[in-house]
């Protein structure tokens, strides 16, 4: 099965191009494994999953790129031909000549309606090249305006269009200090009105990646393509093939489906986070050795104290069982609705993952079982030998929700930036029913 | 890509424009090397070619430069500044169809150019404008260049402005305003700021205030370090933001200095908007990160570096003091001190080799020194373009709303009521047709009002505002 992927915005486009490059270089490199009939198969898999053939036989990304101003797409597409590897469909993007200003009420009120069609063709283009659609998947930020608004209106299209099929909403929060002034404005409209017609939402917050580059990255001067490289590294070792507990033998066939299955249960919660680990310069892999219990135990700590990099971990907290939570016990205790876990590389049939099935993780109202899976895979992935990757459905990203919430209603008490919103059609009652919405939201997080 | 369209109007409008086009021109030249006219050179220029019959020539869409038009309407009422840019090197730039010119001048009196001139010419202009946009397939912005001080610039230069919002409202209007210094030589030049800012405070989308004396202070101390080099310290005298170099224009003029300092901050402007980067910053997206409250739109810039030090050789060391000095007082464009004022809100447009982790360090080591507003506190905006200017390899232009345009609105104040309370030379506004004593008190109260609305933001830099109480659910 096939998953189609829209880039909307420089963000989303900037992103995607990191993510299809991941991909083939890790495909590649699987086929080269020694165990070369699984790497066959991975490979294989993969690449039903992302590209389709062209018939010069290049691979061509099942991907559609669009953004309001010209100079992104056409940056990106370069860059793609350049690896050689794989490049965009030559008709497959979308551009206009002026961007959306950072406004979502521009993107979300003009641009999109006036481009529903152009961009519906293309996405519908791409579907049918698919002997089947295991889902759509839409890379973009919540900051700006082409990628928050019109990407938020392009969703709910796609949903009116496919009501049956799976719409995984990647977004990428920004700096908490901020790049774009209206950046939570722009946020809790993408949120509120995602909330109603995605299936779930993956969230890669800017800084906490930033953080990454800089402390386990050892990156000095970090630019956006070292940030989007890791936020495509954590994004390939969920999406690549693996085994599921439900295909035992045989590769997944439908990620997204199964992704969701086990982590969106309940409407009210629909918010991943994601973290991996290890993390480190390509040129320090070939000394690094690692256990699985090892890792395993790291992984498990981080997500229990909600620590989204592997540093700096709060060992001190602790899973206490449900009956006997106290406040202060829970102090710093990150509970989880629901957690998949994936292992790739060597020796992963061995790596022992029960420490995430114990209940006290869990809110103690949902039955625990049904709550975690693990995916496997023997290949190594990205040239890690062991890597493990964790998509959580938990409080994690309660509190910078709770900052961004908190500080676009700072700015609304004060009606500042106001005006450009109405100008474009976007009401003050309609800031006020996102702002009501994502209160709900962050109560039911709250309350887990 | 879209494209702007450069109104300059009066003396001080077109010799800052020209310095303008000159630099443009330089820039990307240096950036094109292949001759080809791009997407970011059809962001001001049009590519002609001359040799067609009808007189303007025809617009070519690709392939090689022919002749390179600039996208400008030159406006004076009198003839001798725009007949010098017809003599001069940049007279290939400009057709005959673009100029308007009149004989006799308005006289330092603003009711002159915006009453007079404004109703004579408004057709005219108009048209100009309306020919000019058939040359754009995406026209974005309109950038109006004027002085205050004059009677041309900020009486029709404000005439204009309100014809451009009329006639395309959906076109977004960015105004370069030359503010007089206070010893200037035209005694009117306080009622003619005052009117103009009226009109600016209603009608432009954002009103990028320069100060002469700014400008003065920054070339001489500029001059005055070039002067007095120590051993091993050597400024650098190529860099484009200080110098002129390197452009078609060989002479300097007595304000070209000052006037290159204007044009870099104008290329600074539109350069993400022209070349690609890694975080672009489209024009449309100064207005909706800058100004929270419609009227407050006037932004004091800052470009750095200004006074390029060869001896701080350390490249991050070079690099950090490059975006603090954009908060020091000697590097803003009008006298003000941003750092102990409230800041609305902050652009940083960042060109050359600057990658988003140097932003970052350099917000979070700056930021506890400058104080937001409450309900802004994370009021920055970037944007990362990476195209350097000629002769650096990096800059800063730093646009800021902050309340510390009030002192600088505050004296033109008091100089304008000093002269009213007098009804010194009162008499040759209102002997002007259309022109009644009606414009200057609600010019005045315009002003005031402004000067208040600052106020009272400023009133809150020093409390602690509690955050708003949030909406309660029924949970
Ligand atoms: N991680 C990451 N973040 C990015 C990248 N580019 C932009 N951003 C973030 O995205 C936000 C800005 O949104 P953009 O994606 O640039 O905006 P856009 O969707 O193109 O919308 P407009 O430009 O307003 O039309 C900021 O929070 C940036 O930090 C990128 O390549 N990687
Ligand atoms: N920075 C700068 N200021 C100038 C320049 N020329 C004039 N000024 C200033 O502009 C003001 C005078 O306005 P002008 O632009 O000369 O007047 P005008 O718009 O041509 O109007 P009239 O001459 O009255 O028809 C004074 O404050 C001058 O100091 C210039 O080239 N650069
Ligand atoms: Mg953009
Ligand atoms: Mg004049």
């Amino acid at each position: 099965m096939s998953i189609v992927t829209v880039q909307l915005g420089q963000c989303g486009n900037q992103i995607g191009q990191e993510l299809f490059d991941v991909i083939t270089s890790d495909t590649n490199e699987a086929q080269r494994y020694k165990l070369s009939v699984e790497g066959k198969a991975y490979g294989v898999c993969s690449q039903e999953r992302f590209f389709h053939d062209e018939l010069t036989g290049e691979l061509s990304a099942r991907a559609v790129l669009i953004d309001m101003e010209p100079k992104v797409i056409t940056q990106t597409m370069a860059t793609a031909a350049k690896s050689g590897r794989w490049k965009y469909g030559d008709r497959s993007f979308f551009c206009q000549k002026q961007g959306s200003g950072n406004n979502w009420a521009n993107g979300f009120c003009v641009h999109g309606p006036r481009h529903e069609e152009a961009v519906g063709d293309l996405v519908r283009r791409e579907v049918e090249r698919c002997d089947r659609l295991a889902g759509i998947l839409t890379l973009m930020s919540v900051a700006g305006g082409t990628g928050s608004g019109v990407g938020t209106y392009i969703t709910q299209c796609l949903r009116d269009t496919y009501p049956h099929s799976l719409i995984l909403n990647q977004l990428t929060w920004p700096y908490g200090t901020g790049e774009v002034i209206v950046q939570n404005y722009n946020s809790i409209l993408t949120l509120s009105h995602l909330y109603q017609c995605s299936d779930a939402i993956l969230v890669h917050e800017n800084d906490t990646v930033h953080r990454i580059c800089a402390q386990l990255m050892n990156i000095k001067h970090i630019s956006f393509s070292d940030v989007n490289k890791v936020i495509a590294h954590q994004l390939g070792s969920v999406l690549q093939p693996a085994h599921t507990q439900s295909t035992c033998s045989q590769y997944s066939r439908n990620p997204i489906g199964e992704l969701m299955a086990t982590l969106v249960c309940h409407p009210e919660y629909r918010l991943l986070g994601l973290c991996s680990i290890p993390q480190m310069p390509s040129s320090s892999l070939a000394y690094s050795a690692f256990t699985w219990p090892g890792l395993l135990k790291h992984l498990r700590q981080m997500l229990i104290s909600s620590t989204k990099m592997e540093e700096g971990i709060d060992w001190q907290v602790q899973a206490t069982a449900v009956g006997q939570r106290t406040a202060d016990k829970c102090g710093g205790f990150n509970t989880s609705m629901a957690n998949l876990l994936i292992l790739r590389g060597k020796d992963v049939s061995s790596a022992d993952a029960r420490g995430f099935l114990d209940p006290a993780l869990y809110s103690p109202w949902l039955p625990a079982e049904g709550a975690f899976s693990t995916w496997r895979s023997a290949i190594p992935f990205n040239r890690y030998e062991k890597s493990a990757t964790l998509v959580s459905n938990s409080q994690s990203l309660l509190k910078p929700l709770d900052h961004m919430v908190g500080k676009a209603w700072n700015m609304f008490a004060s009606r500042a930036y106001v005006h450009q919103y109405t100008k474009f059609g976007i009401s003050e009652e309609d800031f006020l029913d996102s702002f009501t919405c994502l209160e709900q939201v962050l109560s039911s997080y709250r309350h887990l | 890509m879209t494209q702007s369209i450069v109104v300059q109007v009066g003396q001080c409008g077109n010799q800052v424009g020209c310095r303008f086009w000159d630099l443009a021109l330089r820039e990307h030249a240096h950036v094109n090397k292949k001759g080809i006219y791009d997407e970011a050179l059809s962001s001001f220029f049009r590519n002609v070619d001359t040799r067609a019959n009808d007189g303007e020539g025809s617009d070519i869409a690709g392939g090689k430069i022919r002749s390179l038009k600039a996208r400008a309407i030159l406006i004076d009422m009198e003839e001798g500044v725009v007949n010098e840019i017809l003599q001069g090197p940049l007279r290939d730039v400009f057709d005959s169809t673009q100029l308007i010119t009149d004989v006799s001048g308005s006289g330092n009196n603003w009711a002159v150019g915006h009453k007079v001139y404004g109703s004579v010419y408004r057709e005219r202009i108009t048209e100009r404008v309306r020919k000019a946009m058939e040359y754009c397939d995406c026209l974005q912005c309109f950038f109006l260049i004027h002085s205050m001080g004059g009677g041309t610039g900020s009486g029709l230069g404000s005439c204009v402005l309100s014809l451009l919002e009329e006639e395309f409202p959906e076109i977004s209007r960015i105004v370069t305003a030359v503010y007089p210094s206070g010893e200037d030589d035209v005694i009117t030049s306080p009622y003619n700021s005052v009117l103009a800012m009226r009109e600016l405070t209603e009608h432009a989308d954002c009103v990028l205030p320069v100060e002469n004396q700014s400008l003065v202070d920054i070339v001489n101390k500029i001059r005055h370090m070039a002067s007095t080099t120590k051993p091993g310290s050597v400024i650098k005298k190529d860099g484009t933001l200080i110098s002129g170099q390197g452009g078609v224009t060989k002479s300097e003029k007595p304000f070209d200095a000052m006037n290159n300092i204007v044009a870099n901050l104008l290329l600074n402007l539109t350069s993400s908007a022209r070349f690609e980067g890694s975080l672009n910053m489209d024009l449309n997206e100064i207005t909706m990160n800058l100004v929270p409250f419609p009227r407050l739109h006037y932004l004091v810039s800052s470009l750095t570096p200004l006074y390029t030090l060869a001896d701080v050789n350390i490249p991050t060391r070079r690099l950090d003091q490059m975006f603090t000095d954009a908060f020091s007082k000697d590097h803003q464009l009008i006298r003000a001190d941003p750092k102990h004022s409230l800041y609305l809100a902050c652009a940083l447009m960042v060109r050359g080799n600057v990658q988003v982790s140097d932003l970052r360090r350099n917000i979070e080591r700056l930021r506890p020194s400058l104080p937001f507003v409450s309900w802004n506190q994370e009021g920055w905006k970037t944007g990362l373009c990476s195209v350097p200017p000629v002769g650096h390899s990096h800059s800063l232009l730093a646009l800021a709303n902050n309340t510390c345009v009030k002192p600088t609105f505050i004296d033109l104040k008091d100089r304008f009521i000093k002269l009213y309370k007098k009804k010194a030379h009162l008499h040759h506004y209102l002997h002007v047709e259309g022109m009644e004593q009606g414009y200057f008190t609600e010019a005045i109260s315009s002003l005031s009002s402004l000067i208040e609305e600052y106020s009272q933001l400023d009133a809150t830099k020093r409390l602690l505002i509690p955050d708003a109480s949030r909406l309660s659910i029924a949970t």
